[in-house]
């Protein structure tokens, strides 16, 4: 017998087709929306078009009269029920209906419940709202002023608009590092706030059965159990009469992590009329009122020795949290990973320190397509080494080279705490350099520079670290943040696999299945994969910050191998010998010494349903929790060459060039989908796609006409390169990968805008970079910062 | 999207439409490729009575050149003009249609209803007022055409009477050699223009003899940048007399700095665009 081809089956490193495109390319996906219940009802949302006022009266007689009109709620109501504010999930409170003031334009006042959604929508228009306008804060500077008003006055104890302060690592011995520098680097920016904008807004139907008094939500989440947990917490209902399922969902990039008032205001109305109650967000109230992303602020110094190596770092960041602090992040950190800065760099020592400042602004930020702030960290770091490079008069290649660890350092200690445990950053480095053609670039450069035209490369290598993570240092609320898989193999060897994690796009349905064919040799196609339904699956802490394939992939793995274990005690019944002489190999156990005698997992299988030993349990079933011992730490180098017409600003991609090491690749299209896509966000963030507030606190980029996503016309291409350093502690080497194009390649086409414009003396030009500001620099000489208030007159 | 409630009515020919409108006056609205209208309904910003479905109307479908004359109808989509093999000599149109909007929005969307629509970041327009076209309405009181200059009152205001259907957007025939091009700044496809420039230029040997200039997102309406074309006028293209145009044609903006650019970004790009717009036809002069 020979062994089974491990690709033919869809296991480790087979470019398997998607399995779940048969149902979303032929339109037969279902989502929160296709739901239809019998007697279902509408809600819609009533928001507020102040950024900053209070509430002097609501009057809802009118909507109220409006026939089929069932429920029409505002925030003295649900005060009332005990309900009129909500924990985040960064310890604040958030308001689900306005009760006091408005704090940002866009915030929830009423909700009107209906028999359709146009006449919940009239009953919204019938609804008379009073507000006496506050000033509106609508950045950092301004909320820090003297006489900024107090926009949180509903918090005991709050003085100023501060929602926290942070520092991390060794304030001393950087110090210490900057008294010996031969130089000081300096770099100052600021990411703009940008929508995670999935393509599928957010969208809840309550079902409360008043028989049965149990609650079924089915919604947009990313993380059910969190849902569940946060529900039975609220709203006081019992855990196990909570059910909350998430069906296909359209993206999610971190915007659907969070609890938002839509959900909390259609359960209770779904409580109160006995009846499933439907709400689907509109674009406007998904891009103006949903968690962010970004909004920070930064501002760094680098201690430098003349021979290109880094001393120290120290560093601030001021971040704008809008109205409520409701970053999803983990407890013990308020800014989130921001001190996996300088990661992959030997920096000697550094200090962080970090504020978070309320302003009228929607609240947030969520972790969009980003481990927790990473995209913010790697963003500045990368800015902050070409600065540097610039300042030493050194090519930028090379300074990184110098500084990057070697593949001897690891396991290394970050001056932050970080335990970075792989990677060749060297070979990564160099093979981009190799694939762009750098060398030659340069003289390209310099040849076209003498002919007017200006063109600029960009580099940007990074380690992050993805897949929070394990239980000594990552919770949220409390809850550690493993994951979970069960696997129950049938009588006739297919499987059924449920897992704590929920796909919002990325293919678990197709890489899990893959996992589980690596481990016991079942096909991939006879798996089926199930998530999001928290009466079925185990608990588990759902997708995002690419923690799915380090956590609830690991999970998979190891319950696949628990399950081997028991196929092996069944082997060895069925071949009559003792389980210390069964050999493994894919997919069968044999004999040792007598290969020709074994019996295929499948055999197996049918063993435990029909022909089980003795006194052994029956059932081919198991159960795992997997907390991870370390976050694991993809490295990546993306390079952009770019050309900038100096007349208008525009500024045109030439050449991308991306090398990614996330381990070992489950299945290698899936991967490169992923990185195609965080590219094409990079491309995004670097060249268009922000969200802004005008001075009275009114938002540019609340619906798809101001708030740009790239379409396929303008994203350049990416030509994708790889190297594989296994993670040394996931069971099956993966790393995670979701997230690194998006983090590490903004920096890429930035760095390359900035080279383009070298001989200029613009140090920085904020994101996005679009052709005014570009040109605006290149006229002035002059840094342009993308602060708000925008220009208006 | 949950508009606001509203009757509608898809007529068969234009005299039904035509009544339709008569009767509703201000309350009714067209409705031809629906993709300034629909948002507008998404958004509640309008609410009309009626709405008057004309793509069931026959005979408003065509574009056709009619000795030099080109004449195209309230159902002619964008789509057909990026596609059409009638366009030689109106090389400004041709250039126009791919940069309007996005593939699916060129699909339904019409060149009369956005010149209806009368955005100050519609590109139509400037199309229409370069090349000295008018629009033709038909009315209770017959038809009339309605010069392009007069065509467009303010923003999102036309000159249509309660009651009047554009049935007809008329470029006039060019003489001599013809070149012609539409310049778009936009930060993505799909997007409305920071800045348009649209440039039509008829040479008898190497003189103009006629100068069409418009701007498009640079004031509150589109803009005919009449200096910059008496600018060329009578003279032959050479580095000075575009430069002069590009000069004129800037100081004719009056662009308000937002979150696309400052004034005198759009300013600079005003001038650029017109540059190259007429650089294109006489490269050596302007080199
Ligand atoms: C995503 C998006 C991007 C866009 N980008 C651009 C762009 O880059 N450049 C650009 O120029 N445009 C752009 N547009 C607008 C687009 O060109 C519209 O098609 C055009 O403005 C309106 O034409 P329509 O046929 O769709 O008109 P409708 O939406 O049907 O009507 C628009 C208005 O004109 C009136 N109207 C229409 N036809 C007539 C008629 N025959 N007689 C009297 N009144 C009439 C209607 O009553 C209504 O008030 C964009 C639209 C979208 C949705």
């Amino acid at each position: 017998m020979t062994a089974l081809d491990e690709i033919k089956i869809g296991g480790l490193g087979a470019s398997r087709r998607r399995v779940e495109d048969a149902r979303f390319v032929r339109g037969r996906g279902n989502y929160t929306d296709d739901i239809v219940l019998p007697g279902m009802l509408h809600m819609e949302i009533l928001r507020s078009p102040l950024a900053h006022a209070r509430i002097t009266s609501i009057d809802t007689s009118r909507a109220w009269e409006i026939p089929g009109v069932r429920l029409v709620l505002t925030g003295e109501m649900m005060a009332q029920r005990n309900l009129a504010w909500m924990p985040t999930l960064s310890y604040d409170t958030q308001a689900v209906l306005a009760t006091d003031k408005v704090r940002f334009q866009g915030q929830e006042v009423c909700v009107v419940v209906a028999d359709d959604p146009y006449i919940a929508k009239d009953g919204c228009d019938a609804i008379v709202v009073e507000y006496e306008p506050l000033t509106p804060v609508v950045n950092p500077l301004q909320s820090r002023a003297a006489d900024a008003p107090l926009i949180r006055d509903d918090k005991e104890g709050q003085v100023d608009n501060t929602c926290y302060r942070w520092e991390v690592g060794d304030r001393a011995a950087t110090e210490r590092a900057f008294a010996q520098a031969d130089v000081v680097s300096r770099m100052q920016l600021h990411y703009p706030r940008s929508h995670p904008s999935p393509i599928e807004c957010c969208g809840s139907i309550a079902d409360f059965d008043p028989a049965t008094q149990k609650l079924t939500v089915y919604m947009t989440t990313q993380a059910p159990h969190i849902i569940r947990a946060a529900v039975a917490l609220v709203a006081e209902l019992p855990e196990h009469m909570i059910r909350i399922v998430s069906p296909d969902i359209g993206g999610g990039f971190g915007n659907k992590v969070p609890v938002y008032p839509g959900y909390v205001a259609s359960i209770l109305a779904s409580i109160l009329l006995g009846r499933p109650v439907k709400w689907i967000e509109d674009r406007t109230g998904n891009l103006a009122s949903t968690g962010f992303g970004r909004d920070m602020y930064l501002a760094a110094e680098m201690a430098l020795r003349s021979d290109g190596r880094i001393l120290a770092v120290r560093m601030h960041a001021d971040t704008d949290q809008g109205a409520f602090f409701a970053d999803a992040q983990p407890t013990k950190f308020k800014i989130g990973l921001l001190h996996s800065a300088f990661a992959c760099y030997d920096i000697g020592t550094g200090h962080i320190t970090a504020q978070g400042h309320y302003t009228n602004k929607a609240p947030g930020g969520v972790a969009y397509r980003c481990s927790f702030r990473v995209t913010e960290a790697m963003f500045f770091q990368e800015r902050m080494m070409q600065a540097a490079a610039v300042d030493l008069g050194m090519d930028q290649a090379e300074f990184r080279r110098i500084n990057l660890l070697r593949d001897d350092a690891f396991p290394a200690r970050t001056p932050f705490g970080f335990l970075v445990d792989s990677g060749q950053y060297g070979k990564c480095l160099r093979l981009g350099l190799d694939a762009i053609g750098y060398e030659q670039f340069l003289v390209d450069q310099a040849e076209a520079r003498t002919r007017g035209r200006r063109l600029g490369i960009g580099i940007s290598t990074m380690t992050e670290p993805l897949g929070a993570g394990n239980s000594r240092e990552y919770d949220i609320l409390g809850i550690k943040m493993f994951d979970s898989a069960e696997l129950r193999v049938h009588m006739t060897g297919k499987a059924i696999l449920r897992v704590g994690a929920k796909s919002q796009g990325q293919g678990h349905e197709t890489t899990w299945g893959q996992i589980v064919a690596h481990e016991l040799g079942i096909p991939a196609a006879d798996v089926i994969v199930e998530e999001g339904d928290t009466d079925t699956a185990p608990f588990g802490m759902g997708t995002y910050a690419s923690r799915s394939t380090p956590v609830a992939g690991a999970a998979i793995s190891m319950v696949a191998r628990k399950v081997r274990a028991k196929a092996r005690k069944l082997a060895a019944h069925l071949l009559e010998c003792s389980e210390e002489d069964v050999e493994w190999e894919l997919g069968r156990l044999y004999v040792r010494g007598a290969p020709h005698r074994g019996a295929t997992i499948q055999e197996c299988a049918m063993a435990a349903y029909s022909n089980m030993p003795d006194g052994m349990e029956p059932g081919l079933e198991n159960v795992a929790y997997y907390d991870p011992p370390n976050l694991t730490w993809p490295f990546a180098c993306y390079i952009a060459t770019v050309e900038v017409d100096p007349e208008t600003g525009v500024w045109d991609v030439l050449r991308f060039v991306a090398v990614d090491d996330c381990g070992v690749r489950i299945n290698p299209m899936v991967v490169e989908g992923q990185i195609m896509g965080g590219l094409t966000e990079a491309y995004a963030m670097s060249s268009m796609q922000f969200q802004t507030y005008d001075a009275e606190g009114n938002m540019v980029g609340s619906n798809y006409m101001d708030y740009l996503l790239p379409t396929a016309w303008e994203t350049p291409g990416f030509e994708l390169h790889e190297v594989v350093t296994p993670c040394p502690h996931h069971p099956i080497g993966a790393k995670g990968v979701g997230e690194c194009a998006a983090v590490g390649g903004p920096a890429a086409f930035v760095n390359a805008v900035h080279d383009a414009l070298s001989d200029t003396g613009v140090r920085n030009i904020d994101m996005p970079l679009l052709p005014d500001r570009v040109w605006q620099a290149l006229q002035d000489g002059r840094d342009v910062s993308g602060m708000p208030p925008v220009r208006s007159d | 999207m949950y508009p606001s409630r509203f009757r509608y009515e898809a007529p068969h020919s234009l005299d039904e439409a035509r009544s339709l409108l008569a009767q509703y006056g201000d309350e009714a609205k067209v409705l031809a490729g629906g993709q300034s209208l629909v948002p507008l309904l998404k958004l509640r910003f309008a609410a009309p009575e009626l709405l008057v479905d004309i793509n069931g109307v026959p005979g408003l479908g065509h574009h056709r050149v009619e000795a030099g004359v080109l004449r195209v109808g309230a159902l002619c989509r964008h789509v057909d003009l990026e596609r059409s093999s009638v366009l030689a000599r109106h090389p400004l149109v041709a250039s126009a249609a791919p940069l309007i909007a996005d593939p699916i929005v060129r699909n339904r969307g019409t060149l009369v209803g956005s010149l209806c629509h009368a955005d100050p970041q519609g590109d139509w327009a400037s199309v229409l007022l370069a090349l000295g076209g008018h629009v033709v309405a038909e009315g209770p009181h017959g038809r009339r055409p309605i010069p392009m200059a007069e065509f467009t009152l303010g923003p999102f205001q036309n000159a249509l009477r309660p009651g009047e259907i554009a049935v007809e957007a008329v470029a006039p025939a060019p003489r001599g050699q013809v070149s012609g091009r539409y310049l778009k700044l936009e930060r993505r496809v799909g997007d409305f223009a920071t800045v348009g420039v649209a440039v039509a230029l008829e040479t008898d040997g190497d003189r103009v003899v006629r100068a069409g200039i418009a701007l498009t997102g640079v004031g509150p309406h589109t803009i005919a940048a009449t200096a910059a074309e008496q600018a060329l006028v009578g003279r032959p293209l050479t580095a000075a007399t575009v430069e002069e145009a590009a000069q004129l044609a800037a100081e004719a903006s009056r662009p308000k700095g937002d979150h696309r650019g400052s004034v005198a970004y759009k300013r600079h790009v005003v001038a650029t665009f017109v540059r190259r717009g007429l650089a294109r036809t006489d490269l050596e002069a302007v080199a």
